[in-house]
């Protein structure tokens, strides 16, 4: 009897153990994303823009620390600093003053540089219409499943930000571009941070679903740069990009800081401008949403020794089979915008009419002309 | 309809400056001299910001070391330079080829029309000698200047010292994307004239040198030392240049941004600034110093070294070391810092200096006014040409002619034209009183009228003129018909000129012509200056101003000799005519 009450507990014992395991498989495959993409853009040049240099590349940093690679990584940077002729450290980019650390060094990977940074160029990687040969690493090949985090710096005013001097993106491309996105599937959630003044109004017209957006100010107020380095010349880097890279060198990748912790970064009273967010586009609650989401590229590892029963997943994708045979739809990239559809083009005339508009008022103004020099009496012989 | 179109509203204002002639004249002269005396007053200045965004709000932290090691270079300079008797070319060339510089000279020689009366010298023969600080890793496209004149005697020794001393700091220094030249011209201006004439190919003074074998670039900035002591109590920058031609306004902002910033007394015109504008002292200060800079700039020679750049688009500056008996001294290590400063502030420009204004005048250092604010007082005393020639009766012939084409009626072109003789004759007398610079303009307008008159020849005025002026009277009541005119005619007609105004007016205008004009100001700048001269000094000084002047023309290509030879000198030849006319 003792065996046997032994041995039913043991097989409830087991049987609620793989009950558990296979709730713990269940939990551990219901987190949205399963990998991470990161673009990091800056958009402006000239030597007196070098802190926009030295927050992206800090950002970069960050993002390769906590596990995203390269590969995964788009990286546009609209000057080249360190190698600047004015730099007196040439092939350093300082983010902190006294030269304390060095953001740049031989393992940094710039995919668009100097004037490849424009704004087609930018909203091409976020949508993925590139050219055929485009090489992989200037492309977002985001799926969607992925978690992507972009961030922009550079000058920006209400509604805009400025591309290398000489154009601008707007916030409504910017929300039509996500919405592209979102519509071929390009993402699963998107984390969007800009450091410029006024950032808030570039995020208030996003209307794409999983979008949650950071900005260093509100829409009047100007961010404001940390510390010049006198022996550069120049400012590092923005207030608000050297607190977020403070904050950023505490997480690790086991950290379970979340967005709630992300959004106390940089408050007014060390940043003098208003950082903003908004999350009503994003479908998950952000005290959930953990930092590595998004700035790293976590693997989940967890190691069992019990079985998991996989048929019922296998039976689905059987019938997913079976159902994408019937509802196959073929995306490809649309190779070039039918233009002739687009613009408005006159028909051709087949037969002739007579002239309208232009051509006749020209006409009347020209007989008018010569009749009145000439008197009024020739017009009788015409009429 | 409009104001001028509408011919019953057109007579009414003709006939208001006509007879409100005078005042209206007298006032927008005193409403100009006032304005331009306002200019100075604080409140109606602003304050000077930096405008170019290159050269933004970070400063670097300047580290150079070796002002002693400068200074004991001055010296080895003046002792070679008293052993050559001139300039000791060879000694520049191989310090600066130990310093690292690509070393230049040039030969230069010129003739001047005549013997100069400051420096006493005739045939000036000379050599310039450069350095390029090549950038170590920019391609040389664009370069800029720094350069201290070598004059005989004991002067400007430690400038060049100076200079040599930041060559060796300079060229230790990775961060430079510009050349630099470091540039030693000998006869000031003479040397300048011809090294620039030779790097930019140009050739139009006549003067004879020798090509440039080393060029660095377009030319973005400019500065010239001039520093006669060790150790120095202000700074003075000097901005007028040929033609009174002015540098980029950032300039001057750049020079009194590191003034503030290392806590070097800075000066504008040789004048310190003061805090108490609200006082009249205070307040004549400043109008002293605007003064200052506006005789300089009409007198169109070139201050310092610098002025010679400014014709070619390159903003310069002259820098003057100025040690008087204050308790505060600059030592030169400091000067070096803020030209260090300075020079990489500059070597931060992507482009020339264009953002900020090129025509200011400075009550101070921190205070100018542009061209927007100080035009509006030459432009209203430049009405008060146009109001003299409306108030001959050109304005009043004008209308009187349209209407005899309607009416086709003589009288009133008679009329018209008695109204017109008497105002010739007035025409002397009121325009000495009032400035006389319509004279011109209403001569010309007594000319056209004989023309546009109908029924008349000239040959009929000199004896109807006689007859005329005693019928006027009696012509009186026909003019009164035809409404407003008459007012001006009677008041004008009612002077006559006699012996005694003739006399007096025939003084005003000797006191007012070029010559004397000209030795009244050499006076007033020499008392602005707080340098009065005595009477005898003041007339010597006179006569090296015109002969400086030709000679500016002949070697600089300065305007202003043939401007008041050929335009100013005529005119008042001409109202000497007209005063005395027949």
């Amino acid at each position: 009897m003792k065996i046997l009450g032994l041995l039913s507990l043991l097989a409830t014992h087991l049987s609620a153990n793989s009950v558990n395991i296979e709730e713990n498989a269940g939990q551990f495959f219901s987190s949205g994303h399963t990998n991470n993409w990161a673009v990091l853009v800056c958009t402006s040049r000239f030597w007196f823009n070098y802190r926009h240099v030295a927050n992206t590349l800090s950002v970069y940093r960050s993002v390769k620390r906590l596990g995203i690679p390269d590969s995964h990584i788009v990286l546009m940077l609209a000057d080249d600093m360190a190698c600047n002729h004015r730099n007196p450290k040439p092939a350093t980019v300082f983010s902190h003053k006294n030269m304390e650390l060095n953001v740049y060094g031989d393992d940094v990977e710039v995919d668009y540089r100097g004037y490849e940074v424009t704004v087609e160029n930018f909203l091409r990687v976020l949508t993925g219409r590139l050219p055929p040969s485009t090489p992989r690493s200037k492309r977002l090949l985001s799926d969607d499943r992925s978690n992507i985090l972009i961030y922009l710096t550079g000058h920006g005013g209400n509604g805009f930000l400025k591309f290398q001097d000489s154009e601008e993106i707007s916030n409504v491309e910017l929300a039509d571009a996500f919405q592209q996105m979102w519509q071929k599937r390009r993402y699963n959630e998107l984390l969007f941070i800009i450091d410029t003044c006024q950032g808030a109004s570039m995020y208030e017209r996003f209307y794409s679903p999983n979008l949650m957006a950071l900005a260093s100010s509100q829409v009047g107020e100007d961010s404001l740069s940390h510390q010049p380095d006198l022996a550069i010349g120049v400012h590092l880097m923005d207030r608000y990009t050297f607190y977020l890279l403070e904050f950023l060198e505490d997480i690790h990748p086991a950290s379970k800081s979340n967005m709630n912790d992300l959004f106390k970064v940089c408050p007014k009273s060390q940043c003098v401008s208003t950082p903003g967010h908004r999350t009503d586009l994003f479908l998950r609650d952000p005290g959930s949403a953990l930092i590595t989401d998004f700035f790293g590229s976590v693997r989940k590892v967890e190691i069992t020794m019990e079985t998991v029963n996989l048929t019922d997943p296998i039976e689905q994708v059987e019938q997913n089979f079976v159902n994408e045979d019937l509802q196959k739809e073929s995306y490809s990239y649309v190779d070039q915008l039918p233009v002739s559809e687009i613009i408005h083009q006159k028909p051709k005339q087949k037969d002739w009419h007579p002239p309208d508009g232009f051509i006749l008022g020209l006409w009347t103004l020209i007989l008018l002309v010569f009749f009145k020099t000439y008197g009024m009496k020739h017009l009788k012989h015409i009429f | 309809m409009g104001l001028l179109s509408d011919p019953n509203r057109r007579r009414a204002l003709i006939g208001l400056l006509t007879r409100l002639n005078a005042p209206i004249c007298v006032v927008c002269y005193m409403a100009g001299v006032a304005w331009f005396m306002g200019l100075a007053f604080e409140p109606f200045t602003l304050r000077t910001y930096m405008s170019e965004n290159a050269m933004g709000s970070t400063m670097v932290e300047e580290r150079f070391p070796a002002g002693e090691r400068a200074l004991a270079t001055g010296r080895e300079f003046a002792a070679h330079k008293k052993k050559t008797g001139g300039m000791p070319v060879d000694w520049l060339v191989k310090t600066m080829q130990s310093r690292g510089l690509e070393v230049f000279t040039q030969r230069f020689s010129r003739r001047l029309p005549f013997p100069d009366e400051d420096k006493e010298r005739y045939m000036v023969k000379g050599t310039n000698v450069y350095g390029i600080l090549r950038a170590p890793r920019a391609p040389r496209t664009e370069a800029l200047v720094l350069s201290a004149p070598c004059t005989a005697g004991d002067h400007n020794n430690q400038a060049v010292g100076l200079l040599l001393g930041l060559a060796q700091y300079f060229r230790n220094q990775v961060y430079w994307a510009k050349d630099i030249i470091f540039l030693v011209n000998e006869h000031d201006l003479i040397g300048m004239q011809a090294w620039l004439e030779g790097y930019h190919h140009t050739n139009t003074t006549g003067m004879d040198w020798s090509p440039l074998q080393g060029r660095g670039g377009s030319i973005q900035a400019a500065l010239s030392l001039e520093l006669s002591s060790d150790v120095v109590t202000s700074l003075d920058l000097v901005l007028e240049g040929l033609n009174g031609q002015l540098p980029n306004l950032d300039l001057a902002n750049l020079f009194y941004a590191f003034c503030q910033k290392i806590g070097v007394l800075c000066t504008t015109q040789g004048k310190l600034q003061r805090n108490d504008w609200d006082s009249v002292s205070g307040y004549s200060h400043a109008v002293q110093t605007m003064m200052l800079m506006a005789m300089k700039q009409a007198s169109g020679r070139p201050w310092g070294d610098h002025g010679l750049f400014l014709r070619y688009h390159i903003e310069a500056a002259t820098i003057k070391g100025i040690n008087s008996f204050r308790q505060y001294k600059t030592d030169a290590t400091t000067v070096g810092r803020l030209l260090e400063g300075m020079y990489r502030k500059l070597n931060n420009l992507l482009e020339r200096l264009h953002q900020s204004y090129f025509f200011y005048l400075m009550s101070s250092l921190s205070h100018f006014v542009s061209i927007g604010y100080y035009m509006p007082a030459f432009g209203l005393l430049g009405v008060i040409l146009l109001l003299r020639v409306s108030s001959t009766g050109y304005l009043t012939q004008f209308d009187v002619v349209q209407r005899s084409l309607h009416a086709k009626s003589i009288v009133l072109a008679l009329d018209g034209d008695a109204g017109l003789r008497p105002v010739g004759h007035g025409a002397g007398l009121e325009g000495a009183e009032a400035g006389g610079r319509a004279l011109p303009g209403r001569a010309a307008g007594l000319h056209r009228a004989h023309q546009l008159l109908p029924g008349l020849h000239p040959g009929s005025h000199a004896g109807a003129r006689g007859r005329l002026r005693h019928a006027q009277r009696a012509k009186v009541t026909r003019l009164q018909r035809l409404g407003d005119r008459c007012g001006s005619v009677r008041s004008l007609t009612s002077r006559s000129s006699s012996p005694p105004r003739r006399v007096l007016s025939a003084f005003v205008l000797v006191v007012l012509s070029p010559a004397c004009t000209l030795l009244f100001s050499v006076f007033f700048f020499q008392e602005l200056q707080e340098m009065p001269v005595s009477f005898l000094d003041g007339w010597m000084l006179y006569l090296s101003v015109i002969s400086q002047g030709i000679l500016d023309h002949a070697l600089y290509g300065s305007l202003v000799y043939p401007l008041v030879a050929l335009l100013v000198y005529p005119c008042w030849l001409l109202f000497w005519n007209i005063l005395f006319w027949k």
